[in-house]
């Protein structure tokens, strides 16, 4: 292989940095939701990376469960968004305030 | 030694995750995200596992980025244009991005991995195959129960409660 492991890290810590960036600045729901898959999907690139540098079948098998455990949440996300749409008419978490004591 | 492919992947993935928080339309965003994820998917051919770049793309690129645009077309026209936000919170984030990144790399250029190289096969499918069915199958039925319970669960929670208005509505 012509890529380093190295590579693949550095790539999955810019997208981590970013993906954290997103959820401490915005304050919309969706792009919160954005943010959070980025960082799924960092911690799943360096799975696969080690996995074909060790190499081992674990990573690639992990990623697969973590792709599909996304999915829920992102359904689970999106679900909530649309509820709390249709109760605050806003999506901006700085609203959402029923849970404030 | 990085090649052109990696290094135009790398570029295509990064950019349109920055373009996906930073686009002033939530569908535009939703369209740069799926230029991330399937970047993701091109790094994962590139590291010989088809297998999770298809399903990276089935799942990810073909079904969630759908989802979220779909549910950006349910929101209001001025909220997907709707930018608020604080300029010290802004910079506080750049800043902590950036302490994220130089504290994460020195881990990363300073641990052993940069001298981490294979020459060996890539991970056949049977292995994954053999550790679905055989190592994780109690973690794989777990999954599937989650999975069915969250799609359930997120239909219950997004159901529109029309009895309850059509009672109000008669009252």
């Amino acid at each position: 292989m012509s890529n380093e492991l190295i590579d693949f890290v550095i790539v999955s810590v810019a997208l981590l940095a970013i993906g954290i960036y997103g959820l401490s600045v915005k304050r919309n729901f969706i792009r919160m939701l954005f943010a959070v898959e980025i960082v799924i999907n960092a911690a799943n690139l360096n799975l696969v990376a080690f996995a074909r540098f060790l190499p081992h079948s674990g990573g690639q098998t992990f990623a697969l469960f973590s792709i599909a455990i996304a999915a829920a949440e992102v359904a689970v996300g999106l679900a909530l968004i649309i509820v709390a749409y249709r109760m605050y008419k806003n999506i901006d978490v700085a609203d959402f305030r029923s849970l404030k004591g | 030694m990085v090649d052109s492919l990696f290094l135009g992947i790398a570029v295509l993935t990064i950019v349109s995750a920055i373009a996906a928080l930073e686009m002033r339309s939530l569908v535009y965003g939703g369209i740069a995200l799926m230029g991330t994820l399937g970047g993701i998917a091109g790094f994962f051919i590139l590291l010989d596992s088809p297998f999770v770049a298809l399903f990276q793309i089935a799942v990810y690129v073909g079904s969630i980025a759908v989802l979220i645009l779909f549910t950006i077309m349910l929101v209001k026209r001025e909220l997907i244009f709707q930018k608020k936000e604080d300029t010290k919170r802004r910079y506080a984030g750049i800043g902590l991005m950036l302490i994220v990144m130089i504290s994460l790399g020195a881990i990363v250029f300073n641990s052993g991995i940069s001298s981490i190289t294979t020459d060996e096969p890539a991970v056949d499918y049977r292995e994954i195959g053999e550790d679905f069915l055989i190592y994780y199958w109690p973690a794989l039925v777990a999954m599937a129960l989650v999975l069915a319970g969250s799609v359930t669960g997120a239909m219950i929670l997004a159901r529109r409660h029309d009895e309850v208005e059509d009672e109000q509505r008669t009252d």
